[in-house]
């Protein structure tokens, strides 16, 4: 057996609630070599995920395997009974989740849970499983490995997390695991000591592995071949270096070009006499009681003044949990600020959303990171985008009608898709017609809270050209919240970076890298993987840099 | 979820009642049309009974099941099954208008709370609270007792009883969506209280105040039965089936089919009522054929 997994013409089919079989895998064919890394790399829906479950014999719930072979070490995961499956998944094959926060019990301690695996297949006796776990956590360089088994998964942090989650899957001596986007909800700063650790293990090791991830320059650090996959179908095969320098599908190019964003066209110096629609001075915002200097218990944003001028873009980017997102809701009024002003187009705005007026309302618009939650599933898009409109401009219904229909063009998403509801688009529709509500009510000014964050790469992209191509017919401004330096850098004019609250510095968007000063900016910066193989390890990333403004607990 | 456009091959495994773009399974089926046959029996009792409810037709008591009385007689020789069709009257009567008076003022009530919080919120909750702590079968007894039984005030005290209930159901479940974007979107664009009631959160949370309707239906029944049977309910000579139960629990000691079949009747509607809140009609989202 030459190879260690032998995927044939495999085929998943999926049954719908109304009975009818689709095709979901149709017919992939995969070899992974002992040691080799191996990522799976497509949009969502493309069946990367499906792929990488049937390694393990597995099929999600209304899924089964319908055809072909899986070998994993000879044996054919599609046709084992549960029972020897279950004897070979966490030995054999190992999994890593994506989210390791949902992967963890909450009531038990983190080395109880990673030497789990060794008592249900009774590998060795508890304290030989414990020295091991120790072993590995300080292979995965994670801080003080000697006690941090006995915390609890609150206790330690996203990145840690998602590396303990590794120990669990290692711990067993597997020779195949499987990492499921295992990096997706990071920050781009706990990415790169996620990654290398993970690098570092699989080569020491000799294990091979299947890495899940949409993200290109990502899966460029640390697999050997890519396989890229769209509808269920595999469309292109290659080492690393091939795929990236040399892409044939049109496919992987659309991904490659997606990564690069062309950057925003210069929006013409500032005029003349700028008129700012939007200043912010020295705000305070914050959640929990008011203490006894009037502050509230957390302050999540602390002093922070921006201007926005007519017809221009702000970015603000941070690491989560920086106060970006709640800076964006105390300018909209959701959480009304503790003290400083928000001034908007020469006027003075309530601090709270009850306090402004309809038309102050109107003028600016929030749009938020999740569509899925931010549309009403039980409305179709017709009456979702129809409410701003007799709400604000108390339209006739034929005209409400016509407005709709020219949303729908502006936010180009077909006009039949009017009658359908939130949960029937996919993700990216989803967030145009989030857009489209925004613009119903034409505003002067959007606030874009993270809003490509949950969108595939290509998907992302065209969302972003989206908004450029409006701004020019419409002359919005907006203010672009993000973790991604690349869609930031796409779009705004200026960026202003944020740390811990405070706003650290502002810069121009062209010159991001060669004009930041603030060391925690040349972190973020330099945090943002290239399409390079060689980057990561490249890197001379100073890790007490890393640590110092990481997020400990 | 992963589905691939229509190139793939389709093989149509189809379930009764999908071709309405629902999927209603044959437990529910069941339930239903026997909920729908009581419902009809209550509207047309009066033309469907053989005998008059009050009348004494038999010359024995708690007589067997015969081709003159299909359910026998009860403990005065009257026809059994006149008696128990025109008790659905009062029972599937009294159970629907208190279980929508209940519902209704709870599940408002609840979905302001939620959406207004603040005082509001915790006076409602805990006046609510309050209620709910008296034992409703006591509360019952002592509200019939002092006021007189009429079917009003019968009505009133089981809706009064199962407020509290759909209020703490209905204000958890709007509390849920209240958090969601939104809501907060339909706020910053300047809604009402009423609106976000009626137009965000209501389509949201109405299928599980659906079945819970159903559930509270099964406990207004079971209660009016336990009033009845202690004697507080429909006064004679009408009688709902816990009433019934209660005349004629003499008959047991002699299997008497007059204490049987009100048993079943009940058993039966309540049965339904939970089997058709478990199999709900379920919307077939995948459309694309």
């Amino acid at each position: 057996m030459a190879n260690l997994v032998e995927i044939r013409d495999l085929k998943v089919e999926a049954t719908t609630d109304s009975g009818r079989r689709v095709e979901i895998i149709k017919g992939v064919s995969i070899d992974i070599a002992n040691g080799e890394i191996v990522a799976l790399i497509g949009e969502s829906g493309s069946g990367k995920t499906t792929i990488a479950l049937t390694l393990m014999g597995h099929a999600r719930p209304g899924c089964r395997i319908a055809g072909g072979s899986v070998s994993v070490g000879g044996r054919n995961m599609a046709a084992l009974g549960e029972k020897e499956r279950a004897r070979i998944r966490g030995t054999e094959v190992a999994y890593v989740p994506q989210s390791a926060a949902a992967a963890f019990n909450p009531a038990a301690t983190i080395m109880d849970q990673v030497i789990e695996v060794t008592r249900i297949h009774k590998l060795m006796p508890p304290e030989a499983a414990r020295a091991k776990a120790v072993e590995l956590f300080r292979a995965l360089s994670l801080p003080e490995p000697e006690t941090i088994g006995s915390r609890y998964p609150h206790q330690v942090s996203g990145g840690q997390l998602q590396r303990l989650s590794a120990a669990m899957a290692l711990i067993g001596d597997p020779r195949l695991v499987i990492f499921d986007e295992p990096t997706t909800a990071l920050d781009v700063t706990t990415q790169i000591e996620v990654l290398r650790a993970f690098k570092s293990v699989m080569k020491k090791g000799g294990i091979a592995g299947v890495y899940v991830s949409h993200d290109l320059a990502v899966v460029a650090q640390i697999a050997d071949r890519i396989v890229v996959l769209k509808g269920g179908e595999v469309q292109e095969v290659g080492t690393t270096e091939e795929i990236l320098s040399d892409a044939k599908h049109p496919y992987t190019r659309e991904l490659l070009d997606a990564f690069e964003p062309k950057p925003r066209g210069a929006a013409g110096p500032a005029a003349p006499h700028p008129a700012p629609l939007l200043e912010v001075d020295t705000l305070i915002a914050g959640y929990g009681p008011r203490q006894a200097d009037g502050l509230p218990l957390v302050r999540a944003v602390k002093q922070v003044s921006l201007k926005v001028e007519k017809g221009r873009n702000l970015g603000i980017i941070g690491e989560s949990g920086c106060g970006k997102s709640t800076l964006a809701r105390a300018i909209a009024g959701i959480l009304p600020a503790v003290s400083g002003s928000i001034r908007f187009d020469g006027r003075d705005l309530g601090r709270s959303a009850r306090e402004r007026s309809r038309e102050q309302l109107r003028e600016m618009q929030i749009v938020f990171q999740y569509a899925d939650t931010a549309l009403n599933p039980a409305k179709s898009v017709e009456d979702i985008l129809d409410r701003p409109l007799a709400f604000y401009h108390g339209m006739g219904r034929s005209t409400r009608s016509a407005r709709i229909d020219e949303l729908l063009d502006m936010v180009r998403l077909p006009r039949n898709l009017r009658h359908r509801r939130p949960s029937e688009l996919s993700g990216g529709q989803k967030q145009r017609v989030n857009f489209a509500r925004a613009l119903a009510a034409e505003p002067k000014l959007i606030l874009c809270d993270e809003i490509t964050s949950a969108l595939d790469t290509v998907v992302a992209a065209a969302v972003i050209d989206l908004l450029k191509e409006l701004q020019r017919e419409l002359g919005l401004s907006y203010v672009f919240i993000s973790h991604d330096l690349s869609t930031v850098q796409a779009i705004c004019d200026e960026v202003v970076v944020m740390y811990a609250g405070e706003k650290v510095e502002q810069l121009a968007a062209a010159d991001l890298a060669g004009g930041a000063r603030h060391p925690y900016s040349k972190l973020l910066f330099s945090s943002v993987p290239k399409l390079d193989t060689g980057w990561l390890d490249g890197l001379d990333h100073q890790p007490e840099l890393a640590r110092a403004f990481g997020r400990a607990g | 979820m992963t589905m691939t456009p229509s190139s793939t091959s389709t093989t149509s495994i189809r379930t009764s009642g999908s071709r309405l773009g629902y999927r209603f399974n044959l437990v529910g089926v069941i339930g239903f049309t026997i909920i729908i046959a009581w419902a009809l029996v209550a509207v047309f009792a009066p033309l469907i009974i053989p005998y008059p409810v009050g009348e004494i037709v038999d010359l024995d008591y708690f007589g067997p099941m015969s081709r003159d009385f299909w359910l026998g007689s009860d403990y005065l020789g009257r026809d059994m099954l006149s008696r128990i069709l025109m008790g659905a009257r009062y029972t599937v009567g009294i159970s629907l208008a208190a279980v929508t008076i209940a519902c209704f003022s709870g599940v408002v009530l609840g979905m302001i709370a939620a959406v207004a919080g603040g005082w509001l919120d915790t006076v409602v909750s805990r006046f609510l609270d309050a209620l709910n702590s008296i034992p409703s079968k006591l509360f019952g007894l002592v509200v019939v007792a002092a006021v007189g039984s009429s079917i009003p005030v019968l009505i009133l005290t089981l809706s009064v009883i199962y407020i509290p209930g759909a209020y703490r159901f209905a204000r958890a479940l709007a509390v849920n969506i209240n958090a969601m974007d939104f809501i907060t979107v339909a706020r910053i664009r300047g809604e009402s209280t009423w609106y976000l009631i009626r137009s965000e959160i209501l389509p949201n949370i109405v299928g599980p105040v659906l079945a819970d309707l159903g559930l509270r239906f099964v406990f207004i029944v079971l209660l009016l039965s336990g009033l009845s049977f202690l004697g507080l309910g429909v006064q004679p000579p009408y009688a709902d089936w816990g009433a019934l139960v209660r005349e004629n629990i003499g008959g047991l000691p002699f299997g008497a089919p007059a204490v049987m079949f009100p048993s079943l009747a009940i058993a039966s509607l309540t049965i339904s009522v939970n089997l058709l809140i478990d199999n709900l009609p379920q919307k077939i989202r995948d459309r694309s054929e």
